[in-house]
């Protein structure tokens, strides 16, 4: 499959990495340690993954108004998604990665891609270019 | 059509470090929801306080160090700190300086010390039909929905940003026409006993949260009006299982004298009739816990108890003495009152412990209890104490919390 180009939700970081489709909308508030991008919410499909260094695909978040600081310390800690892949802009969410940027650590990309075509990349390698490119890795 | 910035909001770009990086933050976020411009706004409550780590500590000190002050009236949700010195924080030493640090910014930057996540008990409330940028998704459900002013769910930063400017993005629930219901809840086949109970209120915000995710539904069937604590209480359930920013209530909240007028007399997208069945199954899910044997402690106050809800569970101890630890997490706005009247003092003997300026649930406050079980008649505590203390929860009515904190044994079924 060759890469496919998507609307760049924040500019940031190209990266690759696994890519984790998550089953159910997480928030990332008490869904996701801080210090460690492993998710704690026990009632979440993916209970105990780790987020960081993934391609994290979300269809859809839900809750807490603190998901962007969440976002904002795994940055910082070096354990955020090496990108970010969603279905419809959070600004919630996001807002961590525009803060990021403002503080001088660099944040990842976030593109958007309709969650129809996210089974392609399930738990494969993936690739996110900085012009918003995503395609499959070896 | 891209963001077009008036005169004033330029010169914001071009001012100070702090409201400059403000006013960066706002127009990032207006362009990231497609925003064509900004609107002013009458006030903001900002949940951006609460330590979750160093990197918003740093991020509310670069604001102050840039000279940056609030333009417009701003209470402060809970921190990660008990400041009242009621009850005492486990965080470790670094991270309580880094907390306490963080406070001292907000306030710098002209922030109220309200510190509570129900700002609207305590004498914020803003006027219907007035824009806002509140952050907490309870208070941002209470204040579109029971106040009818106008928030759309500001995460942190962008909440402590528009009340820099005084600006944000004019989208969302700021429009009249994203205000109307498209999704009809109707409850009227639900026995009239289980509405009136105090568990319905928030097992059914779980349940309508879950349902409607981020539409805006209209709730009609309701038979017993519910009062300002319980809508409080739906509202922070709904904003837990769902991205629920607005809620209406027909014949109670004030965008919805009508079930018509809620859905901007459209016909509804969806109808969703709510079954004894369904509500079985939202309140079941609201416990972890599997056939508990013991409760180890009980937190009520999510969002934060007013002094009513006190009251209530003064009555209910009744002046007998816990067993397992109960902890009532409020205000200062609360904690005046029940102060005043003696009633902290009679509580606080009883076994009670007062958490005031933050909860359970968002610094450690409960003991480290390994296998532990909270007890709590939150839906928005219940969804979250899992995740965020480790416990596993089992959720009840106030008069079943009480029962159990006076016998260290679940007591569901204790009548109220």
């Amino acid at each position: 499959m060759t890469g496919r180009r998507c609307d760049i939700l924040v500019p940031g970081e190209p990266g690759g990495g696994t890519a984790l489709v998550l089953d159910a909308p997480i928030s990332f508030w008490g869904g996701v340690d801080p210090e460690n991008g492993v998710i704690a919410d026990v009632r979440h499909p993916q209970h105990g993954c780790c987020i960081a260094g993934s391609v994290l695909f979300l269809s859809g978040t839900i809750g807490s108004s603190s998901a962007s600081s969440v976002l904002l310390e795994l940055v910082r800690n070096g354990k955020a998604p090496a990108a970010l892949v969603l279905h419809e802009p959070d600004a919630i969410l996001l807002l961590g990665l525009i803060v990021a940027r403002e503080m001088g650590w660099p944040p990842p990309i976030a593109i958007r891609l309709n969650r129809e075509h996210f089974s392609d990349y399930c738990n494969a390698r993936v690739n996110v270019s900085r012009d918003g490119v995503v395609e499959l890795t070896r | 059509m891209a963001l077009v910035l008036d005169d004033g909001e330029r010169r914001l770009l071009d001012g100070g470090a702090g409201a400059a990086m403000a006013m960066r933050i706002v127009v990032d976020a207006a362009r990231l929801l497609g925003a064509e411009r900004l609107v002013p706004i009458a006030s903001a409550h900002i949940d951006g306080a609460l330590y979750h780590g160093d990197s918003g500590t740093l991020f509310a000190e670069r604001l102050v160090a840039g000279g940056a002050r609030v333009s417009v009236r701003a209470t402060l949700n809970v921190g990660a700190l008990d400041l009242t010195g009621c009850s005492s924080v486990r965080l470790d030493k670094r991270k309580s300086v880094m907390a306490r640090r963080m406070m001292t910014a907000y306030r710098a930057l002209g922030c109220e010390t309200s510190w509570t996540c129900a700002p609207y008990q305590a004498t914020h409330r803003p006027a219907f039909g007035t824009d806002v940028a509140w952050g907490e998704s309870n208070a941002v459900a209470f204040c579109n929905s029971v106040l009818g002013a106008r928030t759309n769910r500001y995460g942190d930063f962008l909440d402590i940003a528009c009340a820099i400017t005084g600006r944000a993005p004019l989208t969302g629930l700021h429009l009249a026409q994203n205000r109307l219901a498209t999704v009809l809840v109707d409850l009227s086949g639900l026995p009239a006993g289980f509405l009136a109970s105090d568990i319905a209120w928030p097992v059914l915000g779980s349940l309508y949260g879950r349902l409607v995710g981020n539409a805006v539904g209209v709730v009609t069937g309701i038979g017993v009006r519910p009062g300002e604590d319980a809508l409080k209480a739906f509202g922070a359930a709904a904003a837990s299982t769902g991205a629920v920013g607005l809620f209406h209530m027909a014949g109670v909240t004030p965008e919805a004298p009508t079930v018509a007028a809620a859905l901007g007399h459209l016909p509804p997208r969806e109808t969703i009739r709510v079954t004894e069945e369904m509500v079985r199954d939202a309140q079941s899910r609201l416990s972890t816990a599997e056939r508990p044997d013991r409760v180890d402690a009980v937190a009520i106050g999510s969002p934060h108890l007013s002094a009513g809800e006190f009251e209530t569970l003064d009555r209910l101890i009744a002046g007998r003495r816990l067993s397992v630890p109960l902890y009532a997490c409020t205000g200062r706005h609360a904690l005046g009152a029940i102060d005043a009247s003696g009633m902290r003092k009679r509580l606080e003997a009883a076994g009670v412990t007062i958490v005031a300026d933050t909860c359970v649930v968002v610094t450690p406050i409960l003991a480290e209890a390994p296998g532990g079980v909270l007890m709590t008649n939150s839906g928005k505590f219940a969804h979250y104490a899992p995740g965020n203390t480790g416990y596993a929860v089992l959720f009840g009515s106030l008069a079943e919390c009480v029962e159990s904190a006076v016998t260290g044994r679940p007591a569901i079924g204790a009548p109220s």
